[in-house]
């Protein structure tokens, strides 16, 4: 039993580190945020460069033969400084399953696109009426010759107004929330028949609805066996989980430590209010919250890759003390920070809308409570 | 990153589970099962204590040149997570872990030999005389007098929440032996014989309605209690010392093998319990309220792993971890005693004063019933003992916040 880092995961963390404070601070990430496309192209090719595009991918595959433990420490630090270029979608996600259970000519063909910074990847797997569960699809993969016909509308597809390529879920056969008959496909952005509103999100992402109308995709567009896409989506979203956990934990680390220290040097009638007993003890939960999601991030992290038992319970267990610790420690800073945690100028804000957004991304507490109670 | 522990650790682990087996023979499982406070009778207690001697495993966190086990920092903490599961009796700790320890680093050669002995093989049974009736969190405040007579110390006043202390032989008392300078500085440690004439105890009847001599804590009177000078442990005036150092030896313990093991409890009992013609197990609410339980338990545990392999990989644990681990550990338990009462419904009412005693007699309504309750109110102490929870979160602002 160990939970220590290795040394190449500790310089892993340094480097990402080093790089998020001398190119992402908070002035630098809300011009991103605000500009007319909403990422920047330069940070996400200065990703490729330092090798955090091939992290988890297998050397074979051009990677660097991380794991989820490698990943973990990536979003941990990305989290650190609100980081809005599509990591989460194009390496974890879309990445992920492709590296799982691509064929190896997709493989071929796809991942060195992802690892080179060439192609953002978007996952779309909601639908309108389908709230949490990934297995309420509405959308259609009708067999066509060789190939499949797509329609259908998936909702706030996370990336999409960047992406070039989306892993799309769409029924083959069954009914609307039948686990079995659900297909992942790869669809061009750009092929005939797509078509999509983009919007800003919230926490500063963009996201998009997605409309599929006749979208013909070859055979070998489908990934794995047709019918079999609901547990290859259901263990990617599982590593999602594990990893906006690692970057909520980021999060909560920065504000509670700008929490702290605003508390230190904020005076009212004479001593600073980190002096008030009552606040103190409202910090310490916050530190306690923040202690527990960290056990539970590394748990998860490590439980990825066990079977598929224990990796739902850990993941939905995980995600309900991010979801409730995150809700807790953002609304307690921007509490402490009083007025001034209200602004859109200080960070601390800008942290609470991301753990905000990062509770109902992949199913909220409720949801993964019962997932939890049902595993 | 790893989860799995070591061939060695596994094999460490089934010797445990073998002598659990062996050891926790049906007579003392019972008690554990019915105690309404965690403590079972004295003859239990002495029985179980003297087993694990006889394996070697009496104090495990004893240096070996004392006798103590020599368990590696993993070993540690797989044995007390098995003995929580297990739900066997808790090593009485006021001698094998708090005053042993004090004697250890502070006591004279005399002091090791006439006391260490018996604490190991459990033959003396200690308590110890800490808080007063005016010092509880505010311990240095404490008034209890030990006045220097030449060849001993006339000692006068009163200790209280003395646990089990109607089964002690000995208490170590923190005195008041000067009045000048610091309020620390004139405190002095004291080994106080319970035999002694001036000494009385006096039961303090707690919310879970204990049955006769059979409660958990006490209030002792020292009325010119004659204590001889080689009873003193460490310098004159230095007890301060001696009472910290036993605070940076208590490091936290885990807590989520036994909080498991209260959570099955509750889970038979509302197996058990019909409501609206099914089992309250069944119950879509109580079913989530104990979901949630157990994933609290599973992040305490995630806590208490990381944390034993910081321990295990010999880097220390701050303050912060173990006034965490206290916290949060006695918050879950606390939450477990109140889901279980809430799950027996109409049969948490009857009120048996002995639940230890042998009778045929089978608990009305449901088997297992009469202890529920009464541990409801008995673990509101949880939160209060061992500095209360506020001491805790105080401990943590100053130490890891820097507050």
């Amino acid at each position: 039993m160990d939970f220590s880092f290795t040394e190449e995961q500790t310089l892993l963390r340094n480097m990402v580190q080093s790089f998020v404070q001398d190119n992402y601070d908070f002035d630098a990430r809300m011009k991103i945020v605000r500009s007319e496309e909403g990422m920047s192209q330069e940070i996400w090719q200065q990703f490729a460069e330092l090798g955090l595009l091939a992290a988890p991918f297998s050397e074979e595959m051009g990677g660097l033969d991380g794991g989820p433990i490698e990943t973990m420490v990536i979003m941990e630090e990305l989290g650190r400084g609100l980081v809005v270029e599509p990591y989460l979608p194009t390496v974890v996600l879309c990445g992920g399953i492709l590296s799982r259970h691509g064929s190896d000519a997709q493989k071929e063909a796809q991942l060195p696109g992802i690892i080179g910074g060439e192609e953002i990847w978007a996952l779309a797997y909601a639908e309108p009426q389908s709230r949490f569960n990934p297995a309420d699809v509405l959308t259609s993969a009708k067999a066509d010759g060789d190939g499949y016909v797509l329609n259908g509308t998936k909702a706030v597809v996370v990336a999409a107004p960047w992406a070039s390529k989306l892993i799309v879920s769409a029924r083959i056969s069954g009914e609307q929330r039948d686990s079995d008959g659900l297909g992942l496909f790869i669809v061009e952005k750009s092929a005939a028949g797509v078509s999509t509103q983009d919007y800003p999100t919230v926490d500063g992402n963009r996201a998009s609805e997605v409309t599929l109308e006749n979208v013909a995709v070859a055979a070998d567009a489908l990934i794995g066996e047709a019918g079999n896409g609901l547990s290859i989506l259901e263990e990617a979203l599982d590593y999602g989980i594990g990893a906006v956990c690692a970057e909520a934990i980021g999060h909560m680390k920065c504000l509670n430590d700008a929490t702290v220290e605003y508390c230190k040097t904020r005076k009212q009638f004479g001593v600073p209010i980190g002096s008030f007993q009552v606040l103190q003890h409202r910090m310490v939960d916050m530190f306690m919250e923040y202690e527990q999601s960290v056990s539970m991030t590394y748990m998860v992290n490590m439980k990825l890759v066990e079977g598929e038992a224990e990796r739902r319970k850990a993941a939905a267990g995980a995600k309900v003390q991010i979801g409730k610790s995150g809700r807790f420690v953002g609304q307690e800073a921007v509490q402490l920070h009083g007025g001034m945690g209200m602004t859109e100028e200080l960070n601390v804000g800008h942290y609470f809308k991301r753990l905000t957004v990062i509770d109902t991304q992949f199913g909220n507490v409720d949801h993964h409570l019962k997932r939890f109670a049902a595993a | 990153m790893d989860l799995k522990y070591s061939a060695e650790d596994e094999a460490f682990r089934q010797e445990v589970r073998d002598f659990i087996d062996e050891a926790f023979t049906p007579d003392i499982r019972r008690e554990c099962e019915r105690s309404k406070n965690g403590y079972i009778t004295k003859d239990s207690h002495v029985t179980w204590q003297k087993r694990l001697y006889e394996k070697g495993w009496a104090a495990p966190n004893w240096p070996t040149e004392h006798g103590g086990a020599g368990f590696t920092p993993t070993q540690k903490f797989i044995y007390t997570q098995e003995m929580e599961a297990a739900g066997a009796p808790h090593t009485i700790a006021f001698g094998m872990t708090m005053v042993a320890p004090v004697i250890m680093k502070f006591g004279t050669e005399e002091q090791k030999a006439k006391y260490l002995p018996d604490i190991l093989a459990s033959n003396v049974w200690w308590c110890q005389g800490y808080s007063e009736p005016g010092s509880g969190s505010d311990l240095a405040s404490l008034q209890m007098k030990a006045e220097d007579k030449g060849d001993h110390f006339l000692c006068n006043g009163t200790k209280i929440w003395t646990t089990m202390a109607q089964h002690a032989d000995m208490i170590f008392c923190l005195v008041r032996t000067s009045n000048e300078g610091k309020r620390q500085e004139g405190i002095s440690f004291l080994l106080i014989d319970m035999h002694t004439p001036g000494v009385t105890v006096s039961p303090l009847v707690t919310l879970d309605g204990p049955a006769e001599g059979a409660q958990e804590i006490n209030q002792v009177f020292f009325e010119d209690v004659k204590v001889p000078k080689e009873n003193l442990v460490g310098n004159l005036n230095e007890g301060w010392t001696c009472a910290k150092y036993l605070l940076e030896f208590e490091r936290g313990n885990p807590y989520s093998g036994g909080l498991y093991r209260s959570l099955e409890k509750v889970k038979k009992l509302a197996g058990d319990v019909v409501s609206e013609g099914q089992p309250l197990l069944q119950d879509d609410d109580f079913a989530a309220k104990m979901a949630d339980l157990e994933r609290q338990i599973m992040v305490l545990e995630a806590t208490e792993l990381r944390i034993f392999s910081e321990i295990s990989a010999g880097q220390n644990i701050g303050p912060g971890s173990s006034s965490m681990l206290k916290t949060r550990g006695s918050e879950l338990q606390q939450e477990l005693s109140q889901l279980g009462m809430e799950a027996v419904g109409q049969f948490g009412l009857p009120f048996v004063e002995d639940t230890l005693a042998s009778t045929n007699e089978s608990d009305i309504g449901m088997a297992g019933v009469a202890p529920v309750t009464p541990r409801y109110f008995n673990y509101r102490k949880t939160s209060i003992y061992a500095g209360s929870n506020e001491i805790q979160r105080g401990i943590i602002s100053k130490a890891v916040l820097g507050l």
